[in-house]
């Protein structure tokens, strides 16, 4: 068993540990407190507000893909990292071009 | 026991070893080991196109925000509080998903079930929890056809429920396999794909949370 895992390691294979997986979890939920926080007691401007809450969802991306999936962890070449960025890359276009192209056709409010 | 288990599990995973030097075992270990690893990523390419999916349905809800067709909005109908509890019930299930894997990487064959199954359970009230939400919607005058913000509304969160329901009838089978055969190399690999994909619905519903639930009460 011993001799497994030591074998295991030497592969460099992504495991994660407990306090990992603790650490990510407390920054998720105090990630998700803050939003709703801000959002429920209205405590700045609606523009300040919007702009809080996609930084703290966003930060909570960041600790998924660290604590959960492992990226940190990942050995060169790192295929998975320069993958997330190519999809990141098309979903930045994707939404910003969308909202960007459609601003002046919205409903008027 | 279990480790008892686990060590036959992986004599089985790798049957060049028997008669042959430890050496030569070892390498058709990592050549096996090296193959789990390629299919790990097929699969984390499967997860950056949904990523793409995921943002054409953002785009399409954002760009559709205020198309409400002087029907009800967002703002109108959502309940907060069952949000709210989803959420936590999600974020949990994506942490307890990941004591799955510690368990695994122990050996712990009943650990690992045993955290699947709290997993599981997590992502099943998730989904009641959210069949109800659609429910009250539809009953207060909000169906997918209502207006342009509600059909980008449900194809949105809907889509994400849909990926939870496909993920939790995965999970399940897992579960069976993994008490028929224990952990071997080939389930190893499952169970890190699956707790990938669940990570990867959290980090979606994040968004959606945000986005449409935060940003629409607003």
């Amino acid at each position: 068993m011993a001799n497994h895992n030591q074998a295991h390691d030497g592969h460099g294979e992504s495991h994660g540990s407990l306090k990992s997986y603790i650490i990510g979890f407390v920054l998720s939920i105090v990630l998700t407190i803050i939003p709703l926080v801000v959002v429920m007691n209205e405590m700045f401007d609606k523009k300040t507000n919007t702009v809080i809450i996609l930084i703290a969802a966003v930060l909570q991306f960041a600790v998924q893909l660290l604590f959960f999936m492992h990226l940190r962890e990942e050995k060169k070449p790192r295929y998975n990292l320069t993958s997330l960025i190519l999809g990141l890359i098309i979903l930045l276009v994707i939404v910003g071009g969308s909202i960007w192209i459609m601003t002046y056709n919205a409903v008027a409010v | 026991m279990a480790q008892k288990k686990h060590k036959v599990a992986v004599a089985h995973g790798s049957p060049a070893a028997g008669g042959h030097h430890e050496h030569h075992g070892g390498h058709h270990d990592h050549g096996h080991h090296d193959q789990e690893e390629l299919k790990t990523f097929g699969f984390w390419l499967f997860l950056i196109t949904d990523v793409i999916l995921f943002g054409t349905l953002f785009a399409t809800f954002a760009v559709l925000r205020l198309n409400v067709a002087g029907g009800p909005t967002g703002g109108d109908l959502i309940e907060l509080p069952g949000i709210i509890a989803s959420t936590f019930i999600l974020l949990t299930s994506s942490f307890t998903s990941g004591l799955a894997l510690l368990s695994m990487n122990k050996g712990n064959k009943n650990g690992l079930i045993g955290w699947l199954i709290v997993t599981a359970l997590l992502g099943a009230s998730f989904i009641y929890l959210e069949a109800t939400e659609f429910i009250h919607l539809v009953n207060e005058g909000a169906n997918i056809g209502t207006s342009a913000y509600w059909s980008a509304f449900f194809t949105l969160v809907g889509t994400h429920g849909l990926h939870v329901s496909v993920g939790l009838v995965w999970m399940i089978a897992l579960i069976i396999q993994l008490s028929k055969r224990g952990i071997t190399p080939v389930t190893k690999r499952k169970v890190n794909i699956i707790s990938l994909y669940w990570h990867f619905l959290d980090v979606v519903w994040i968004f959606v949370f945000t986005i449409v639930y935060l940003m629409g009460v607003m």
